[in-house]
């Protein structure tokens, strides 16, 4: 974990790399959660001072988009498709038996922190659903029995 | 020895890398030097995935592969048990119309020598020999329309922009392909990226524009990949930079990556996301093109509407209007999905009726079961009963049953499908990704729900309110995710009324 001031110089230089962009904002709240695994509330004055913009704007852009985190994740992150051609192969009895399987709804984390499981709207992955993106890695023609075996792999 | 296999992201998803691997480590094991390349998809992801061999009489096509599969390779291809014959001899392929997707799958996405082998950057040279003017002429004589969804004629948007005084102007690539059923974008990108940068660049040539960005959403992780890569290649051979080819005028080049907002491919919402602001929709007028990315003209469009240009000018725009039907021009790449036996892409000319598309080409469903609904166009395109098979494939005659083509997406359903859940899931949908910016959208997806949940409960007198409230959305909404919600609902309640009373007789 970092303290205060090693979060404060890592923001820094990532400002450094994007502010000359036009409209530099996403890039950076991507590298942040790239570089801290979320966007630390420490963070968000920061980026707005250097951007010009109040704390209150920063936090109104990082909170409308799905993909920024406020807090970590568990230490995987599980992704199912909702969508309506995953649907139509089976994805909503996919989603229950993950939720059973692992006792958490979505956007909750198991109780020791391994897992976080998350809806997503579509993985372009239509032909061959129900599909999922597990720690970045994609998968199609994902049933109960597959992701029995997807999640019981995850150290 | 040559090998073709996709690093498309279906192909990936089902267990590509792994093939790869295995048929590296074969061919070490067994001394033959072996030149493998990643492809795009050939668009058969019932196939997927599939591998390629080069033989003296062409591309010979084997899936969808196993890692059992994977030994065989290097053995009596005809013999291979899943061997499929000449790729280009497929009927799904030998079918088809390919414009726009004719080098996905073909060519390596990351070699420029293999694009312009196969026709690329032709359109691009023909384009430089030609003024602002006479380019915009080209692409609106071509009867382009956009294929994000919309459908507004692309030479027009140009005209304006072209016209438009300005110090700059942005060309703005939309590449948040969000529909559920949709996927070219996200294949283009991956197999035939410069194909993309071509027709950028002309619609930047056309327009005076000289920074274009590609907006891709988050969940498109390979084509993200795969566009950066293209983009520093294109930017090192001197096709992006301060003189497109040696001779034009200054065209660059940014890759944006979204973040998981479905709205964000309505252009306005886009274009704030873009500016680094809350993605929320932008009442119109001004138009973009007036006024878009940092309030300057700005060309808005989609992936294959750019896609489309540099085959436009490699042929000609008589050539590419001489394909489709009525006032839609051209081909359009389906992209079927859901419950389908034969699942993927498949380029053809606008006409062919939603029933050839569902029995024909797509063979019914995977389960085997009857078809019960097509939803056509996304989350926000209708539901179509088999009753409406007959209707061309066409932005007019979709308009004309209800519905729209959206960016020719199609999800099958078979008869296990709960049409009033479907409704549900439209309006939940439409509330989780609402921008908040306009009432009818935000606090009725809302009510939608709800209202939905009491016909489930077997309260008639909540089909009116559900009818009414749709009307209200429709004509209120400031974007198409508001106004457009009620396509799918209402097609469910219209076309399957069924299911929306069963509930209630079950209570009975």
């Amino acid at each position: 974990m970092l303290d205060s001031v090693q979060t404060k110089e890592r923001v820094e230089e990532i400002l450094t790399a994007h502010i000359a962009l036009e409209g530099a904002l996403l890039p950076i709240l991507h590298a942040v959660q790239a570089e801290f695994g979320h966007v630390p509330q420490e963070a968000l004055p920061i980026i707005a001072k250097a951007l010009n913009i109040s704390r209150a704007e920063a936090h109104g852009v990082m909170t409308f988009y799905h993909d920024f985190r406020e807090k970590p994740a568990g230490a995987h992150v599980v992704k199912l498709c909702r969508a309506e051609a995953c649907q139509a192969v089976g994805a909503d009895r996919v989603a229950a038996h993950a939720k059973k399987a692992l006792g958490i709804d979505w956007h909750e984390t198991t109780l020791d922190g391994k897992v976080t499981l998350e809806p997503i709207f579509c993985l372009g992955l239509c032909a061959c659903g129900p599909a999922a993106i597990i720690d970045g890695k994609l998968f199609g023609r994902v049933d109960e029995a597959k992701l029995t075996q997807i999640i019981g792999g995850l150290k | 020895m040559k090998i073709f296999l996709p690093l498309d992201s279906a192909a990936i998803a089902l267990g590509a890398d792994e093939i790869a691997l295995a048929l590296q480590a074969q061919a070490k094991a067994k001394g033959i030097d072996l030149d493998l390349v990643r492809n795009g998809s050939r668009g058969m992801v019932w196939l997927e995935p599939m591998a390629e061999v080069q033989t003296p009489a062409g591309r010979m096509a084997f899936g969808p592969m196993d890692l059992a599969d994977v030994p065989a390779l290097f053995g009596d291809l005809a013999a291979h048990p899943k061997a499929l014959g000449l790729t280009d001899d497929l009927p799904w392929m030998a079918a088809q119309t390919r414009l726009t997707f004719a080098r996905v799958g073909v060519i390596d996405p990351l070699s420029l020598a293999d694009y312009r082998a196969q026709g690329g950057l032709t359109g691009l040279a023909r384009a430089l020999e030609m003024d602002a003017p006479a380019l915009v002429a080209e692409v609106t004589a071509s009867g382009l329309r956009g294929r994000g969804g919309a459908g507004f004629p692309t030479g027009i948007k140009w005209k304006t922009v072209s016209e438009a005084q300005a110090d700059r102007k942005y060309i703005v690539c939309n590449a948040d392909e969000g529909d559920s059923a949709t996927f070219a974008d996200r294949m283009l990108m991956e197999g035939d990226p410069f194909t993309l940068i071509e027709g950028m660049i002309i619609a930047g040539l056309a327009t005076g524009a000289t920074k274009g960005f590609v907006y891709i959403r988050s969940e498109y992780p390979i084509a993200i990949h795969v566009m950066q890569q293209a983009t520093l290649i294109a930017r090192a051979v001197g096709l992006l930079g301060p003189m497109v080819m040696g001779k034009g005028p200054a065209f660059d080049l940014e890759i944006r990556v979204g973040a998981g907002a479905y709205v964000c491919g309505e252009e306005t919402s886009l274009l704030n996301s873009l500016e680094g602001k809350r993605g929320v929709v932008r009442a119109k007028p001004p138009l973009p093109a007036l006024e878009g990315f940092m309030g300057k003209p700005t060309v808005v469009n989609n992936v294959i509407s750019l896609a489309s240009i540099p085959v436009i000018f490699e042929k000609g725009a008589e050539h590419y209007k001489n394909f489709g039907l009525g006032r839609s021009r051209g081909t359009i790449p389906l992209q079927i999905a859901g419950n389908a036996r034969f699942g993927g892409l498949y380029e053809v000319a606008f006409g062919l009726s939603l029933g050839e598309i569902v029995d024909k080409i797509a063979g019914g469903t995977a389960s085997g079961r009857p078809v019960k609904a097509v939803q056509v166009g996304g989350p926000l395109g209708a539901y179509f009963p088999r009753a409406l098979f007959d209707t061309p494939f066409g932005y007019e005659e979709f308009a004309g049953k209800d519905g729209l083509i959206g960016h020719a997406g199609l999800t099958i359903f078979d008869d296990s499908a709960d049409m009033l859940a479907q409704a549900r899931f439209a309006m939940e949908f439409c509330a989780i990704e609402s921008c908040g910016k306009c009432t009818p959208c935000r606090i009725g997806a809302v009510r939608g729900v709800e209202t939905v949940d009491r016909i489930a409960r077997g309260d008639a007198s909540a089909i009116p309110l559900l009818t009414d409230l749709c009307n209200t959305m429709k004509s209120g909404s400031l974007c198409a995710l508001g106004g457009f919600t009620p396509y799918p609902v209402m097609s469910a309640l219209t076309h399957f009324p069924d299911d929306f009373s069963r509930t209630k007789e079950a209570a009975e």
